[in-house]
């Protein structure tokens, strides 16, 4: 406790850095995951139940094979290793945890996205574009109408990524002051046996996870009126 | 009564190979209170769907204000806002009465204060519930949102599908009063579907009978009442026809 208080400066470091690659990989996966679930959840198209098995398929990926598959093409002699460019993050750097995060993250996002979407009565697009609604607007409607599922859809993803090991351990590389993130740090000070330390981490974990999700629901019940 | 608002012509629509709806020729004058009555599944509510383009005729034209749509062309939005429809069920948005009846006007980006909604809550007798969450009223005060959600957009059509089904004759009284009161008022041209025979009789200045997708007769509604051309309006008034 009294090392969660004191505001230790390599805890503190290592809940920023949690909190940035959670949180940016969060981002990516809602902007990208949002609108594909939406889609599958408003459109028909050719393909479709073959899109919606790989993305429940997704949705139970082991992390681990996720950051397995990140690991494969990042690194040297991968496809994506290979390639000079700025935008490919390198292994072990923050950004490669933020990429295998989001590839954990979309599908989540996606999939409780659509079937929040598919909750809502589908004559509401066609009352909306009787009351004068774009294609566009009417498909925001029913976003809207489905807020809370989206909402869970988001809380969901970032519960699992936070709390992910498997993948950021492969990609990150866990390395001090550059690539640790508390659910590595527990699993390195577990095995050191510094417990208090462990514990310590653990609770930080927690106490963020359940005043991230708190502030959640309170501006849900804001946005619900 | 001059020049039709609408004019129908060759108007087919066909789902999964199947003709729904062929209607030869059909218009809708501005200013009128025209009902079409039938037998469910008749093809009134297809009509209506196409009246509001929100679907396109298989084949056929439809003519509003003097422009001729064929189906192959997108109508434009500035056009299709000029007509909005109230179903059976009143679908409300899971927010305030408030932000329901504001809706089609945010989507139009003319919402402009809380007095206009006031004003048509009022006339709908809803301005004590304005803040309460639409899902919590009962059947005939959700109908009376969704048709103040419609009036307020001030549209040239007004298009009713079964508004007053299942309701009790309190709201169906209060709704029937506020259309015909738009009607007058505004000369609101208004095309009511319902399966009652009664409230197109109160309502309708002519009334159309459908059958099987195809229109059997239309007439000023005291002829179509009380000496109608078609033995089988006549049926269908005397409620002798067996559907």
């Amino acid at each position: 406790m009294g090392l969660i208080l004191s505001g230790d400066p390599s805890l503190t470091e290592v809940v920023v850095l949690s909190l940035r690659v959670s949180g940016t990989a969060l981002l990516i996966s809602t902007l990208i995951g949002i609108p594909i679930g939406a889609v599958l959840g408003l459109r028909r198209f050719v393909g479709r139940p073959f899109v919606m098995a790989l993305l429940y398929t997704g949705m139970g990926f082991p992390p681990v094979v996720i950051g397995l598959l990140v690991y494969l093409f990042l690194s040297r002699s991968g496809p994506l290793g290979q390639i000079e460019a700025g935008w490919i993050p390198r292994l072990f750097t923050p950004e490669a945890m933020i990429l295998a995060q989001s590839v954990i993250a979309i599908p989540l996002v996606a999939g409780f996205t659509m079937a929040a979407v598919l909750g809502v009565d589908p004559q509401l697009q066609l009352q909306a574009r009787a009351l004068g609604a774009t294609p566009w607007q009417a498909t925001f409607t029913t976003l809207a109408e489905a807020r809370v599922g989206v909402i869970i859809a988001i809380v969901a993803a970032f519960g699992r990524i936070i709390a992910e090991v498997g993948a950021v351990m492969l990609v990150g590389g866990n390395i001090d002051g550059r690539t640790r993130v508390l659910t590595t740090a527990v699993v390195l000070e577990t095995r050191k046996g510094n417990f208090d330390l462990a514990i310590a981490l653990g609770i930080t974990l927690i106490g963020l996870a359940f005043v991230i999700n708190t502030t959640v629901l309170l501006l849900q019940r804001q946005v619900s009126r | 009564m001059n020049t039709p608002l609408y004019h129908l012509q060759q108007v087919e629509k066909v789902y999964d190979g199947r003709s729904v709806l062929h209607i030869e020729e059909l218009s809708v004058y501005a200013g009128e209170i025209l009902a079409l009555v039938g037998p469910s599944g008749v093809g009134k509510s297809t009509l209506l769907r196409l009246l509001n383009f929100l679907e396109r005729p298989t084949r056929g034209s439809i003519t509003f204000r003097g422009r001729k749509f064929d189906g192959q062309e997108e109508v434009p939005l500035a056009e299709r806002r000029r007509a909005t429809t109230v179903f059976q069920r009143p679908f409300l948005l899971n927010r305030s009465v408030r932000a329901n009846v504001a809706y089609g006007l945010r989507l139009r980006g003319q919402y402009d204060g809380e007095q206009q909604v006031a004003d048509v809550l009022q006339r709908v007798g809803l301005q004590d519930v304005a803040d309460q969450n639409a899902r919590t009223l009962s059947g005939g005060e959700a109908q009376r949102v969704a048709l103040a959600r419609a009036i307020i957009l001030q549209p040239d059509v007004l298009l009713l599908d079964e508004p007053t089904a299942n309701l009790d004759p309190y709201n169906v009284n209060l709704i029937e009063n506020i259309v015909r009161q738009m009607n007058e008022t505004q000369q609101m041209t208004i095309v009511l579907v319902t399966h009652n025979v009664f409230q197109a009789r109160r309502l309708a200045h002519r009334v159309t009978l459908l059958l099987n997708g195809r229109v059997i007769e239309t007439a000023p509604t005291e002829t179509f009442f009380n000496t109608p051309h078609d033995a089988r309006t006549a049926a269908f008034v005397r409620g002798d026809m067996v559907y």
